[in-house]
């Protein structure tokens, strides 16, 4: 049986063999990711109920774990409603154009060494160009929703992702003088040293660390900065028109972003899917056996209770108070510390730079 | 395999330019510029130009034309007025057109521009790097260049900073650092009492 398939796979054309490799991959990718998003609802919801003292859901199925399930059924079931005046196709094309570039970034992700789709060199540059692509689908929906809150939302939230991307890209100029490539592979292996956690850049590039996490939860539209659908203020935002599963892919679209940020603040300042123990005598030998991509998934895991922990603590910001904090307390901050990286740099201090 | 995707590119990228000067609604064009650019970036990514690719996207797609569409949709357009004059202004316009045409004829044309003049380009190997060479160019041969370019960014955004500053006397601002120096003793006064005693009975 399987070697007549293994034939069958042989006789193939050599083009058609990489397309089928490749789509492979990619559903390999996107469903876990889709699994997480639903089971991220669940986690958020779950966890914000117990910081409140409440329980949370637990009706679904055992101890509520199949209410993911409950609620994307029950999208998927509803009416999708067009609004009459509004322009049919950008409608439609919105939502598609949020998630696609939510999705396409994870194809430079490194899970474990050499775990990647594409192992691009740009790879860093790609994850910025794909991110701040994800802000048309906002526009869009917001302006063909033909309603004021939409496109009021749709004009909050894009000007919003558009500043702190910048906060953004200056903390990853800091990551890849750091690293000295644009590789991710190379990010983490730049990362991995003989005293295990403290060879990570987290604690050499502490103030990029805390600009890219905080911008990322900006840039995901997140509490606190989620004036973009401040329910007191503007109803929800740029998706008030959406319903049904067209309103759900803006739901997987806020979710994978949130995974995408913690994936990639893991990888760039937390060792990706190195051990935190690697070179410490006993430690160091004792979760030798653990794979790698189990700690980038504990790493990830961990930002994205950051984010529910976020959600559940501050209040929202103001809408000056947000761009104040991103255009003059943030990217000063990180050109300040991208000179100072430069001189750690050229000074040799270890043991990240020698 | 290749030159399918090119031209598939190509087709694309021709079509979504000719929508942006002939759509009626102004956003929808500049929506045709952004699919135009994101093409362009496909093509310069198959030219193994794949740092010029995503920073066009990056730059262009992703923050460039994001404002811009800020500015056409915020803009109240009538568009029947701006096309009065087209019948009008049709005898300076088209003759300027064809001059244009014409003139870009002469540079690019087949006769300068043909593959006998610029043979297509050798295939890297998988291990070249475009992002290592470019950089390399930029900061040894042309690095004066590279650093006037530089300059003259920051005195353009020195200028366009001054240009929009203005003195507006009238205008209500906060003054956030006081905002945020805030104590909870300046807004709020904790007043201890004694509890009052029950009345007994009587409802207040």
């Amino acid at each position: 049986m399987i070697d007549a398939l293994l034939t069958m796979w042989n006789q193939l054309p050599e083009l058609l063999q990489t397309i089928i490799l490749t789509v492979v991959k990619i559903v390999a990718i996107v469903v876990p990711i889709m699994l997480s998003v639903a089971y991220l609802t669940l986690a958020e919801r779950k966890v914000i109920g117990y910081i409140q003292v409440r329980i949370g859901p637990n009706r679904v199925g055992p101890k509520g774990l199949l209410q993911p399930i409950a609620d994307g059924l029950k999208l998927a079931l509803k009416e999708i409603i067009i609004p009459t005046n509004a322009n049919r196709i950008l409608f439609i094309l919105g939502p598609i154009l949020t998630l696609g570039p939510a999705l396409a970034a994870w194809a430079v992700i490194p899970f474990d060494e050499g775990m990647v789709l594409a192992n691009v060199d740009a790879g860093l540059l790609y994850i910025l160009a794909m991110t701040s692509m994800g802000v048309y689908g906002v526009i869009i929906a917001g302006w063909s929703s033909n309603s004021k809150y939409a496109f009021l939302g749709a004009l909050r939230s894009s000007a919003q992702v558009v500043s702190y991307e910048i906060a953004m890209g200056f903390a990853l100029v800091g990551v890849l003088m750091a690293a000295g490539s644009l590789n991710l592979q190379e990010i983490v292996l730049a990362q991995k040293g003989e005293w295990g956690i403290v060879n990570w850049f987290m604690l050499p590039l502490l103030p990029l660390f805390v600009v890219y996490f905080i911008s990322g939860v900006a840039e995901t539209n997140r509490a606190p900065f989620d004036v973009a659908e401040g329910e007191s203020e503007i109803v929800a935002g740029f998706h008030v028109e959406y319903s049904g599963m067209t309103f759900a892919v803006f739901f997987l679209a806020e979710y994978a972003n949130m995974i995408l940020i913690a994936v990639l603040t893991s990888i760039m300042f937390m060792g990706g899917w190195l051990s935190p123990f690697e070179g410490i005598p006993v430690l160091g030998a004792l979760f030798s056996w653990v794979p790698g991509i189990v700690w980038l998934l504990l790493k990830t895991a961990f930002f994205l209770f950051l984010f529910l922990w976020f959600r559940a603590t501050f209040p929202r910001y103001r809408y000056d108070q947000i761009m104040r904090l991103g255009w003059k307390v943030f990217i000063p901050v990180t050109i300040v510390w991208i000179v100072v990286v430069g001189l750690f740099i050229m000074g040799q201090v270890g043991p990240w730079f020698d | 395999m290749e030159s399918v995707i090119f031209y598939l590119f190509s087709a694309v990228l021709v079509a979504s330019s000719l929508a942006v000067i002939t759509v009626r609604n102004p956003v929808h064009a500049v929506l045709f510029l952004v699919l135009a650019f994101f093409t362009c970036a496909a093509i310069w990514l198959m030219m193994e130009a794949e740092f010029l690719a995503i920073t066009l996207v990056l730059v262009y797609v992703g923050a460039v034309m994001v404002l811009f569409l800020f500015v056409v949709m915020m803009l109240d357009i009538n568009i029947s007025v701006l096309r009065e004059g087209f019948v009008k202004n049709a005898y300076v316009g088209v003759p300027v057109a064809l001059i244009v045409l014409l003139e870009l004829i002469a540079v690019v044309g087949r006769k300068e521009f043909g593959l006998e003049q610029m043979p297509a380009p050798v295939r890297h190997a998988a291990d070249y790097s475009n992002t290592k060479e470019l950089g390399r160019v930029l900061y040894t041969d042309y690095v004066y260049a590279f650093e006037l370019a530089a300059v003259v960014l920051v005195v353009a955004i020195i200028a366009a900073i001054i240009l929009t500053m203005r003195r507006r006397p009238n205008t209500k601002v906060q003054n956030i650092g006081e905002q945020v120096a805030v104590r909870r003793d300046d807004r709020v006064r904790i007043v201890k009492m004694a509890s009052e005693k029950k009345n007994d009975g009587s409802a207040t």
